[in-house]
């Protein structure tokens, strides 16, 4: 599997978090999994076209979600409501977007975020591609980036 | 000075509207699709600055920007696309069809500041 796309999505998730949150996110061993559900409670999750095709998603847990996005809007969030799944799908889209401009030579479209709720939900059935899993560690809890993408 | 601050993500509008609050921004109006962004331009000029984030549904950045750059009442207005689309050609794409300025997320309150040279 080539994984040499995957350093832009790492880069632009320490950016995204040390700029927006001012915290440090450090990457740990990548791993593949076969099935695309996501690993955590709530995940943001960006559409690719062009070049390659997939989703590429950031799935936290239920209490990082809230801590992450609480702390974007100087509030407390207690529950999944409106304001955390908006607050989820930006992260997202801002991680995404702003890998683009490391993946030299890709042409990417992005969509509108999703964000899932839950954990049993496929992001994308495909049986010829698989997800690369890469977790994080910060000091508000651990997270992972998911990229599931198949290059043309 | 008065912005028009244009977002899908109810999220980044918070975010921002509390830095250009902090920076002393006399008015600021939201809006989350580039078409209520057309209604509130019509109902709220004079606007001085628009940041505008690229992609939104309805109506995208790109376009909301094109539609804008059609109306010459709106010639005075500068466009500050604030957006996660980062590559060269997205950029060159925006200044083309009449951006002053571009603003990649993320980006810090001092960023922002400088780029509004408040
Ligand atoms: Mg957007």
């Amino acid at each position: 599997m080539n994984v040499s796309y995957i350093n832009p999505f790492i880069q632009a998730t320490l950016e995204t978090f040390k700029t927006m949150l001012n915290i440090e996110a450090v990457p740990e061993e990548p791993r593949i999994k076969q099935e695309p559900i996501p690993t955590y409670d709530v995940s943001g999750v960006i559409g690719l076209s062009g070049d390659a095709k997939g989703t590429v998603a950031i799935s936290f847990p239920k209490f990082m979600a809230l801590k992450v996005v609480s702390a974007l809007l100087g509030v407390t969030l207690k529950e999944i409501d409106p304001d955390l799944t908006d607050g989820i799908g930006e992260m997202a889209n801002i991680i995404v977007g702003n890998a683009k401009q490391h993946l030299n030579g890709f042409h990417l479209s992005i969509s509108l975020p999703n964000v899932i709720v839950g954990r049993d939900h496929t992001l994308v059935p495909r049986k010829d591609i698989s997800t690369l899993v890469i977790p994080f560690k910060t000091e508000m809890g651990n997270f992972s980036l998911e990229v599931t993408l198949k290059t043309n | 000075m008065n912005v028009l601050l244009v977002d899908d993500s109810s999220t980044m509008r918070r975010i921002q509207k509390t830095q250009l609050e902090n920076f002393g921004v006399d008015k600021i109006i939201e809006a989350g699709d580039g078409e209520e962004a057309m209604e509130k331009l019509e109902t709220s000029m004079p606007i001085d600055i628009i940041l505008l984030d690229w992609n939104m549904p309805v109506m995208d950045g790109l376009t909301f920007l094109k539609e804008v750059r059609k109306k010459s009442e709106y010639s005075k207005v500068k466009i500050f696309m604030c957006t996660s689309e980062s590559e060269k050609p997205k950029v060159f794409e925006a200044l083309q069809a009449g951006a002053n300025n571009y603003i990649v997320k993320p980006f810090s309150p001092e960023a922002l500041k400088k780029k509004l040279e408040l």
